[in-house]
């Protein structure tokens, strides 16, 4: 696609290079070094590859690069906030008779580096706490009667064993990080060569390199050229640059180079910018330029490349930002940076770019449809809280009983030796209070709703109307089975009209289908309305709609219920237009025998997604349906 | 803690920096809300605040944060009657940017017994949570978005009523709690509750600054505050301290400020424009334009002043309109331009 247009063949960029997977871990290495010599400036690393061989190499030359102090704590998926923020150590301050603080993983993590385990599913929770910490170096908790407050000067590394393209780490924690690498396609053998180079080296190198990291300048042209990269890259988030920055001084600093050069900022916008390029750079006069370039685009190895020719004399240690700055002075910098970041662009970027464009539209974010909710009683355990076990929440007696367990003495006193339970020894009964009581919180996807919008009209044969039953029936079975929910709306002459609220009963939903008409006008905006007001009510139910509209999508009824095309089709545009900005998900089934343009604008309007089935029977409907609506099914 | 980056020196945003400004100088405002993109600056805004606001006066030891001036019979502890008839011990203190952390327990945010005492000696006693501590001073969550339900309620009931009651292991205790409730937080993680959205006087949407002279600035001051924090900050006292007088004179002056009645007219009209529910838009909007026009130092609120709040004032007030595709904020302006003309 356009990845080829004004760039000099990007994939094949540097020199006839060795092996991809050679490569590609070396490049992995570099990251590796840089990321080793300031693990919390870089933020960290987003590793994308499954668990094997290969990973263990990255991660044990990681290991061999760091302090040999400094810690690596391992966060678990599932861990408990107790854990990660800290809390009360329920045992410590039993014994000792007074409050004992236990750090939580981000705390013991300082100075060192945490690795999140399939970070790709990490719930929202952790990920926020992990960055809050990022962002300020440390972690405040408020808990268990506790104010906690510990340094976290960490960089992480999240572990992504995502498969395919919808899976990914959450954007949080990915805009934090300076460095995404993927190892999916390195061969083991390369990575056990690599690592001998690695152990070879150790960590003294890098070592060296962090001490020195504190001194090393920065020119002013280096920061103009990485900012203006960036946006003609269309990276939004400053944190790139700023990442990019300190990458780029992190190069500097393993080179011994008292001062950031053209090199260090190339390596840096190669490996911290290019990856996130949602663009191509535009300007032609640009890509004209870049044919020249390629031959000095090899990507710089990381130890031995001596700083080439210093940046232009430009008074280099000023950090004052009153300076004047002189934009245009060296464009040739701007040029060459932004040259090696695009030619380092991974080749399929883009396009998996407008993928995660298209599959996050309104409808897929976070609290909307589709998203997980916090149910009373059913789903995976998602932490406790206080609360006593009323309307079917369930007690977490070990929670209540931990809750209960420091107040025991002075509770015991309160009592006195004669309370009201005398006979029993007092000193050996656990006294749980209802303040105490902690109930369990569990998370559940939420159940589905599928509303039916059935076009009745005379434009619509008589025997459409019947398959469409046909094809209700068939789902409403399926559904039955998934405990999912099945309504239908009819529109016919001039209005629409709900025929069947939501329900999983089989046998009313029959009924209510075997009585239903048809003939007469088209009000298609009515029965677009109904549908959303349908969906809206089924959203605040807390389940998830999906609609599927069975409709030649050519309206001839107004939303007044006067006949007039013009009038009808506004208004049905109008009605599809709420649809989507509601962020309903929508499957549309053009029935009519001859698929029209008008009908797939309509379907643009509402965000559907558009099928045409010009010829369906009941059993073919509903296959596409399920189908269709397995694609747009929330993923569990 | 580390040192904070100066309120002055954040580059661009210009209208997170008034909203703050605006809710600093009028506390009744309610609260502000920063709602937008990633790394743009929203909690460096916040935290950097804490440095602007001129030192408060509160009762020398009292665990509230109580006012001196405030009525006896204010104080859970009493503080203002254990000095008897005379006037009790004055104490400046910073006042309080309190951060809500994520995870946050309940028993930490309303206050619960004190754990140590219990324990050690025995005894119950109150432990003041940090309701108690943003008392007269600000709460701010990061994130708000994703704060728990059952936390979002129970800030929601104590930011309405002004006061925390407690009950728990037989203590019950009722103390003041009127703070000014910042949130901040990143629309694609998570939307927030209407209930809460609406607590919030102003909200500000932030988007990064696509243009390079200011993204460049940011990355550079940035870098410098990060190489050398003492001397960045050092290098910007001086605009801190003008922000910070400014910031003082103007909380002195917005007594005195005069809002005509042309003014509340336009002010009633532009709401009703824009169909915003209920009387608090105009309150909001009024209010936030004399904190301006203090900021400002003018003695007269006017047409402007409305004009430049009216956005952060309203924008999420107004009912959704599923058919109207542009966004609040250019809803706003349109009414505006209908009202004032271009």
């Amino acid at each position: 696609m356009s990845a080829a247009e004004g760039l000099p063949e990007p994939a094949p960029a540097p020199e006839p290079a060795p092996d991809p997977s050679v490569r590609l871990f070396e490049a992995a290495l570099t990251a590796a070094r840089l990321f080793a010599v300031d693990p919390h400036g870089l933020g960290g690393v987003a590793l994308r590859a499954q668990a094997g061989p290969v990973r263990d190499v990255w991660l044990s030359a990681l290991r061999t690069l760091l302090p040999a102090l400094a810690p690596i704590r391992r966060v678990p998926l599932h861990v408990g906030e107790d854990r990660l923020l800290g809390g009360l150590d329920l045992a410590a301050t039993l014994t000792a008779g007074r409050p004992v603080a236990e750090r939580g993983l981000l705390a013991a993590a300082d100075g060192g580096v945490l690795i999140l385990a399939m970070a790709e599913r990490a719930p929202g929770s952790t990920v926020s706490a992990v960055t809050a910490a990022m962002d300020r170096g440390v972690v405040s908790a408020e808990r268990d009667g506790l104010t906690l407050r510990h340094p976290a000067r960490f960089g992480v590394v999240a572990l992504d064993e995502g498969i395919g393209e919808d899976e990914g780490l959450p954007a949080a924690l990915l805009d934090r990080q300076a460095f995404r690498l993927d190892l999916e396609r390195v061969a083991p053998s390369d990575a056990v060569v690599a690592e001998a180079v690695i152990e070879a080296e150790g960590g003294e190198a890098v070592a060296e390199a962090r001490g020195r990291l504190a001194r090393v300048t920065v020119g002013d042209d280096v920061a103009e050229a990485l900012a203006s990269t960036a946006l003609a890259l269309g990276i939004d988030s400053l944190r790139a640059v700023i990442l990019a920055l300190r990458a780029a001084r992190a190069a500097a600093a393993l080179d011994g180079a008292a001062r950031v050069s053209e090199t260090h900022a190339r390596l840096a916008a190669e490996i911290v910018l290019a990856p996130r390029a949602t663009q191509l750079p535009m300007a032609p006069e640009d890509a004209a330029e870049e044919d020249q370039q390629p031959p000095d685009q090899e990507p710089p190895p990381p130890e031995p490349p001596a700083e080439q020719e210093e940046p232009p004399p430009e008074n280099p240690d000023d950090q004052n930002q009153d300076d004047q700055r002189q934009p245009e002075t060296m464009p040739d910098l701007d040029e060459l940076i932004l040259a090696a970041a695009a030619a380092a662009i991974p080749p399929n970027l883009l396009a998996q770019l407008q993928l995660n464009r298209d599959r996050r539209s309104p409808g897929r974010g976070a609290g909307k449809a589709g998203a997980p909710q916090q149910s009373r009683s059913r789903g995976r355990p998602l932490g406790t809280r206080r609360g006593l076990p009323r309307g079917g929440q369930r007690l977490a007696l070990v929670d209540t009983l931990r809750a209960a367990a420091p107040w025991q003495p002075l509770r015991r006193r309160e009592r006195g030796p004669l309370g009201p339970d005398a006979n029993i020894d007092a000193g050996k009964r656990v006294e749980v209070r209802p303040d105490d009581c902690r109930i369990t919180r569990f998370k559940q996807r939420t159940e589905t709703t599928v509303v039916f919008v059935v076009d009745a009209s005379g434009s619509t044969a008589f025997n459409r109307l019947a398959e469409a039953k046909g094809a209700v029936e068939l789902l409403l079975a399926d559904c039955y089975v998934r405990r999912e929910s099945v309504a239908l709306i009819a529109f016919r002459g001039t209005g629409a009209e709900l025929l069947l609220p939501p329900t999983r009963s089989l046998t009313r939903a029959k009924r209510s289908l075997a009585g239903l008409p048809g003939g007469g006008g088209t009000p298609l905006a009515a029965g677009l309305e109904a549908a959303a007001d349908l969906a809206d009510a089924v959203s605040r139910k807390g389940q998830t709609p999906i609609l599927i509209l069975l409709s030649d999508g050519s309206g001839n009824i107004g939303r007044d219920g006067q006949p007039g095309r013009a009038a009808a089709e506004t208004d049905a545009t109008a009605a599809a237009t709420r649809l989507r900005l509601a962020g309903h998900t929508t499957l549309f089934i053009d029935t009519s025998p001859r698929a029209r343009p008008k009908a797939r604008e309509l379907a643009a309007a509402m965000a559907a997604r558009y099928l045409a089935l010009p010829r369906a029977d009941s059993l073919t409907l509903s296959n596409a349906v399920k189908a269709g609506t397995a694609a747009l099914r929330p993923t569990g | 803690m580390s040192l904070a980056f100066p309120f002055s020196a954040i580059v661009a945003q210009d209208e997170m920096k008034t909203a703050i400004l605006i809710a600093a100088i009028e506390p009744a405002i309610g609260g502000v809300l920063v709602f937008g993109d990633r790394g743009t600056g929203k909690s460096t805004a916040v935290r950097a605040l804490a440095a602007l606001l001129p030192p408060m006066e509160v009762v020398a030891g009292c665990r509230y944060n109580c006012n001196p001036d405030a009525s006896p019979a204010a104080c859970a502890d009493g503080c203002t009657l254990k000095a008897g008839p005379r006037p009790p011990k004055r104490q400046k203190v910073a006042v309080p940017v309190v951060d809500l952390p994520l995870g946050a327990t309940e028993d930490r945010v309303v206050g619960a017994l004190d754990l140590e005492r219990a324990l050690s000696h025995g005894e119950k006693a109150f432990e003041p949570g940090l309701l108690a501590k943003a008392h007269r001073g600000f709460l701010y969550i990061d994130e708000a978005n994703l704060l728990e339900d059952h936390l979002v309620d129970l800030l929601l009931d104590v930011a309405a009523s002004g006061e925390n009651l407690v009950e728990r292991e037989g203590l019950s205790v009722r103390h003041q709690a009127r703070f000014v409730l910042v949130g901040s937080g990143n629309p694609e993680e998570g939307e927030l509750r209407p209930q809460l959205l609406d607590r919030f006087g102003l909200s500000v949407e932030v988007t990064t600054p696509k243009d390079l002279a200011t993204r460049i600035d940011v990355v550079r001051r940035r870098d410098s505050f990060e190489r050398d924090p003492e001397a960045f900050t050092a290098q910007w006292a001086k605009a801190e301290a003008k922000l910070r007088r400014r910031l003082g004179k103007a909380k002195e002056r917005l007594a005195e400020i005069e809002v005509p009645d042309h003014t509340l007219e336009t002010a009633a009209k532009l709401c009703m424009a824009l169909g915003t529910d209920g009387l608090r838009g105009e309150l909001t909007l009024v209010r936030a334009a004399r904190a301006l026009a203090a900021l400002d130092g003018d003695a007269v609120v006017d047409d402007s002043h409305l004009k430049r709040v009216a956005p952060t004032a309203l924008r999420h007030r107004l009912r959704r309109n599923p058919l109207d595709e542009a966004g609040s904020t250019v809803r706003v302006e349109r009414a505006i331009e209908e009202l004032f003309g271009p």
